[in-house]
């Protein structure tokens, strides 16, 4: 369907590598230049990297970190389409609560984190906790938003065809708001890195954050690079499984508008 | 089969009064047109009539029933076809969704799905989704879902009036055409008032806002009707003069 054709391999190569090779290449010339002992060359990250990831600190500190922050996204997306298709359905509901959780998305993320520590202690449970108080605004007031908008001639529909229920929830409530809510789950995505590094930040004996923090305190320079390079590796690796599954989830969309 | 006495529907926002006193009834298996000028109530009277807006007064009964919320036996095609497809269905499990509510077996659902799919000439595409069909290809995806509900009563608000005109005469003829072979009692919506003669056996003439049934024609026209015969008949002709003149004068006295 589609009248363009793709380019040719070698120009989607040059497309997709050619600003990042550049930005490395800047840094190259940056570091080699520059006397700074805070700024290593590129093939001392690299080696860096492989010395300090390649080894049993990636199940000690990196999959716990990762872990949690699934772990954590993965409770907000509960709590925030299950309060947002009840609250997006009622007029009522929703004249109550707006104000209030419009109040609380206001409230930046990590300022949070001291008070949960203080309640929670700090454990798995806090940085979780952290994660989801951070990550739950953007998915429930986006499927409110979603569930506010379905379309009035398609939930008449309904209503004159018998689907009720459960069975308006799956066909309708869900599939209808689906946009909104996967644009609030990719919101999300970002606020849950960001506050899985903080929380490790905070009061922590193990995860990235922590170990980022560690090298820096310890003036292991390349290592503390290694640890943000890891950071962007990871943020970029869960955004394209993100579009991956965006791109199944949401195919009628994309197509239907086009 | 389907009756509607002293019907009066007020929107309590705007204070506006939509329909006034409005009452008629129609027997099992006729097709009757209501037409109105535009704006006059009459989607307001379909969805009341289908349960999806309580009047203010009056009662609307089905088989005898009276309406309180959309009835069992009674399907719709909304005026708005884009919008009442599920567009991340495809064509076929848009006809079937209904069919699973109404909790049938999966062989008889096939059944219905394919027969109403052929009879709306869509037999090829039960895999495409909505929006990679043409506007009129999509009504009668709408117009295939109603029929595989099997419904005592079938409603449609101005169903054909944006798409082009040699669609809207195939498909005039398709809803004549199922309608002869299924006798479902239908009320048919639209503001055109040739489309309403060509097609019912009645016309009920609505006055503009707040509405009233200003007459009841009987079209006494031969049953068989042809796109070309049929509006070259004389009293054709003669029918669209009487109705046009009576909506005018409704216009008019406003
Ligand atoms: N939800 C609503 N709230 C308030 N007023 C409404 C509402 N829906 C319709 N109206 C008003 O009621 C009157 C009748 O509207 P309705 O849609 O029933 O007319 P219609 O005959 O179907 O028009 P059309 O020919 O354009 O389809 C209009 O004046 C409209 O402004
Ligand atoms: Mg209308």
């Amino acid at each position: 369907m589609t009248v363009t054709e793709r380019p040719g391999l070698g120009l989607r190569l040059l497309r997709l590598l050619g600003l990042p090779i550049l930005l490395i290449l800047a840094w190259w010339a940056f570091s080699v230049t520059s006397e700074s002992f805070y700024v290593p060359t590129p093939p001392r990250v690299v080696q860096a990297f492989a010395e300090t990831w390649f080894s049993p600190r990636l199940i000690d500190d990196a999959l716990p970190s990762v872990a949690r922050l699934l772990a954590g996204y993965a409770l907000a997306t509960v709590l925030g389409v299950g309060l947002g298709v009840p609250i997006g359905l009622s007029v009522r509901l929703r004249a109550a609560a707006e104000p209030v959780l419009e109040f609380f998305r206001a409230i930046p993320p990590p300022v949070l984190v001291p008070l949960i520590m203080l309640l929670a202690g700090i454990d798995n449970g806090m940085k979780i906790l952290v994660i989801v108080s951070g990550c739950v605004w953007p998915i429930l007031l986006n499927t409110v938003e979603g569930v506010r908008a379905l379309d009035q001639v398609l939930s008449d529909t309904c209503r004159m065809y018998g689907v009720r229920g459960r069975s308006r929830l799956r066909h309708l409530v869900l599939r209808g708001a689906s946009p909104q809510i996967m644009a609030g789950l990719r919101q999300a995505l970002s606020v849950g890195i960001i506050l899985m590094v903080i929380s490790e930040m905070f009061a922590s004996s193990s995860g990235l954050g922590f170990t980022i923090v560690l090298f820096q305190r310890g003036f292991a320079i390349p290592e503390m690079w290694s640890g943000i390079l890891l950071l962007g590796l990871l943020g970029f690796g869960l955004s394209v499984i993100f579009r991956w599954m965006e791109r199944r989830v949401l195919s009628w969309h994309w197509s239907h508008r086009a | 089969m389907l009756e509607v006495t002293g019907l009066k529907k007020v929107y309590e926002s705007t204070g506006r009064e939509a329909v006034g006193d409005l009452s008629f009834q129609l027997d099992a298996g006729e097709l009757a047109c209501v037409v109105g000028p535009s704006g006059c109530g009459k989607t307001t009277l379909l969805r009341c009539v289908a349960g999806l807006l309580a009047p203010t007064a009056g009662t609307i009964r089905v088989a005898g029933v009276p309406v309180t919320g959309p009835p069992d036996n009674m399907a719709v095609v909304f005026q708005e076809y884009g919008r009442s497809l599920f567009p991340w269905m495809t064509v076929q499990q848009n006809v079937e969704l209904p069919l699973k509510e109404k909790k049938l077996p999966k062989v008889r659902r096939a059944e219905l799905v394919a027969e109403s799919l052929a009879a709306v000439g869509l037999a090829d595409v039960p895999r495409s989704y909505p929006w990679q069909l043409s506007g009129g290809m999509q009504q009668r995806v709408a117009i295939a879902r109603a029929l595989a509900y099997e419904p005592e009563v079938l409603l449609m608000d101005e169903p054909f009036a944006a798409v082009d005109a040699q669609t809207r005469g195939e498909l005039e003829d398709l809803v004549l055409r199922i309608w002869q072979r299924l006798g479902t009692t239908t009320l048919f919506i639209t503001h055109d008032i040739d489309e309403a003669i060509y097609l019912g056996q009645r016309v009920i003439v609505l006055s503009s806002s707040p509405t009233v049934v200003l007459e009841d024609v009987k079209v006494d026209l031969p049953p068989e009707r042809d796109q070309l015969a049929t509006r070259a008949l004389p009293r054709f002709t003669e029918l669209r003069g009487h109705v046009y003149a009576q909506i005018q004068r409704a216009k008019d006295t406003r």
